[in-house]
């Protein structure tokens, strides 16, 4: 793989920018996409940088193609990714639900734009964090992240290549329009300064690979195509060979361990980032550009005199349950701001299991929140 | 003396292709597709292609599961996505020889813009599209080629829409070898398989393939060799036809043989050209 071309040190560059540098910086080598408000500078940047790197862009012709073609490279051995915004991650979900079954490592990056359907192409939402969980059809076990400055794009950008290579799936960035054209500094590490989780290869002789028997993490090994393993997958229910088996038996196994991998390795997967919590009265739970714009609703609580803490998601997807339930039984309430009508706010409520109040300050999108609409939910959830 | 091998009973000379551990095969009594991935297997082996290297791709349908009998590497993915799919994996590492087997509603309705975009990049590929004029796996629906007035179980007195001319669809978007054969018409299906297999750019062929189960019960072609008849009977070898004139009626003519054969820029680009 080409490391000639990756850059480091110090640079003034948008979020998509910075995700785009994150993922070559991750090894990616092949970027499909189509263009879409507001992560088209993703692609653009890849179409200019991945020939520098020895890399693949290819613009497909829509979001169904973009995935499938993410998919095929990724089992060509290249680490692969796409970036769109909800219309197009829309189209995806039917190939992401492939690359969940396939067990197929690649990134998908969501520049959430304020929906349903068209919306507001330029304006920023949250509107997709559900789909992000629930999107494909089928239950399975999914990551997602939400990076709240292009810094955090950037070495999102490389954890969620990193999760997806550990854990064999299609890794989800839910980012939204605020970050993606938010320009600010991004530090570039030198390439020996970042750890890269490499391909899980099998560790068998080709004639004695099956493609899915699992490690003691629940993962398989993968083979790629052309080294002789002559392997089959299938988007069908398949047995440890990779054959098609219609079985209820059959499903049960292996959508267990889809849900399992993920599931039985949450800790390892979890990142929060938590501040002032021990003391809290009230908690704002809260993620991406939403999280950033809650800080200033924080710190005019605090200077009110109200103990309030924070708890930002940057895994959204698995849900850090035990924390958030853990802080419910010292707090009164949780104030969950988000740029749509509810939809993590769901899941803390659901965490906190009636030990502490949820109060959900929406946003339909188009805008951030005036940091005085949480202020006063923050005020509301003391009393 | 010339001497001969005979191969021990039980095995077969395609063995060593197939995953024999999964055969029988689920297609139905009389169905082309055995017929078609044996002449395509022949195909591979006659072309000393490097088995390692050499990858099936395909969607969703009875001939999606060909990839599921193949002992190569082989994807059977997502209904109409195999080109795309089958494009990122060529991208991703071009010295693999990567065949997409699939069928006509798979390859010409829900993946339709992808058989357009891909025979447009002139992607080096080969696909293999098996038309039976029905979607078979469901149980026998009007498809993107059923003919005018075809009976299906959605169109039972008959379809009223014009099918695709899947020749005239691809050659218009920029394929590099087109051509169309019969499940009558093994020795020509096998060469033409062969000259696909060695092009550079995108092939396709078509095979129009019996569905006496569905298509030939409703259309009075019942038995097994009913429309292996009508093949032999109605099909007319016109080389470098003109693509227009390649519509199938309802048991009308079908003009079979090679129609495109051109050496043009293809994608992915061997390295030195196009400024790499």
């Amino acid at each position: 793989m080409s490391s000639e071309g990756q850059i480091s040190g110090e640079f003034f560059l948008s979020g998509d920018e910075a995700c785009a540098e994150g993922a070559l910086a991750a090894g990616c080598r092949f970027f499909a996409g189509y263009p879409i408000t507001p992560a088209t500078e993703i692609a653009e940047r890849m179409s200019d940088r991945l020939p520098e790197v020895g890399g693949t862009y290819i613009q497909m012709e829509d979001e169904l193609a973009s995935m499938a073609a993410v998919l095929g490279a990724s089992w060509g051995g290249l680490k692969a990714m796409t970036a769109t915004s909800g219309p197009g991650f829309s189209l995806m979900m039917e190939n992401i639900g492939l690359g969940l079954m396939l067990e197929t490592p690649c990134v998908v990056v969501d520049m959430q734009r304020a929906g349903p359907s068209t919306g507001l192409p330029t304006m920023t939402g949250q509107g997709d964090m559900m789909q992000a969980r629930w999107g494909s059809h089928g239950p399975y076990g999914i990551i997602a992240l939400s990076p709240a400055s292009p810094q955090e794009l950037f070495d999102l950008t490389i954890k969620a290549f990193n999760l997806s290579e550990k854990y064999r799936l299609p890794v989800l960035v839910m980012s939204e329009e605020s970050i993606g054209h938010m320009y600010e500094k991004v530090t570039i590490p030198v390439r020996e300064k970042i750890k890269i989780t490499p391909r899980r290869k099998p560790n068998v002789p080709p004639q004695e690979y099956l493609p899915y028997v699992p490690d003691d993490d629940l993962v398989p090994s993968m083979a790629i195509a052309g080294e002789g393993y002559r392997f089959h997958v299938t988007g069908l229910t398949h047995d440890e060979h990779g054959y098609p088996t219609m079985t209820a038996e059959a499903q049960d196994k292996l959508v267990r361990r889809l849900v399992d991998k993920i599931e039985k390795n949450r800790k390892a997967i979890i990142e929060v980032e938590e501040d002032g919590i021990k003391d809290a009265d009230v908690v704002v739970c809260s993620y991406g550009i939403s999280a950033r714009v809650a800080t200033v609703a924080i710190q005019r609580a605090r200077a009110m005199g109200i103990q309030v803490g924070m708890l930002r998601l940057i895994t959204v997807w698995p849900f850090p349950i035990e924390r958030v339930r853990e802080i419910a039984k010292n707090i009164k309430a949780f104030v969950v701001p988000e740029i749509n009508y509810g939809q993590m706010a769901l899941e803390v409520e659901r965490a906190a299991a009636g030990m502490a109040k949820t109060i959900l300050v929406p946003h339909m999108g188009g805008a951030v929140h005036d940091p005085e609409t949480i202020l006063d939910a923050i005020k509301q959830a003391t009393k | 003396m010339k001497t001969t091998t005979i191969a021990p009973i039980g095995t077969h000379p395609l063995d060593e292709y197939l995953r024999t551990d999964r055969l029988p095969h689920i297609w139905c009594p009389g169905c082309g597709l055995g017929i078609i991935l044996g002449t395509l297997l022949r195909a591979i082996k006659k072309s000393r292609l490097d088995i390692d290297k050499t990858t099936m791709v395909s969607g969703i349908g009875c001939t999606g599961r060909a990839a599921g009998y193949v002992k190569l590497d082989s994807f059977h993915v997502t209904h109409g996505r195999a080109l795309p799919f089958a494009t990122g994996l060529k991208l991703a590492n071009p010295n693999l020889k990567v065949v997409a087997f699939s069928g006509d509603g798979d390859l010409a309705a829900i993946g339709g813009n992808h058989l357009i975009h891909t025979a447009r990049r002139n992607v080096d590929m080969t696909v293999i599209c098996v038309n039976n004029f029905i979607y078979g796996m469901t149980g026998g629906q009007l498809g993107p080629t059923t003919p005018e007035m075809g009976r299906t179980t959605t169109s039972r007195k008959g379809n009223t829409e014009k099918p695709f001319n899947i020749p005239y669809l691809v050659g218009a978007a920029g394929a590099s070898y087109i051509a169309r054969w019969t499940t009558a018409h093994v020795r020509q299906m096998e060469r033409a398989f062969i000259e696909a297999l060695q092009k550079k750019g995108f092939s396709l062929v078509e095979i129009i393939s019996p569905c006496p189960t569905y298509y030939g019960r409703m259309n009075e072609q019942a038995a097994g060799l009913d429309q292996m008849r009508y093949y032999r009977y109605n099909s007319v070898v016109k080389h470098y036809a003109n693509l227009a004139e390649l519509d199938i009626s309802l048991n009308g003519q079908i003009i079979v043989g090679k129609f495109i054969d051109v050496d043009k820029p293809y994608f992915p680009a061997p390295k030195g050209e196009n400024g790499k």
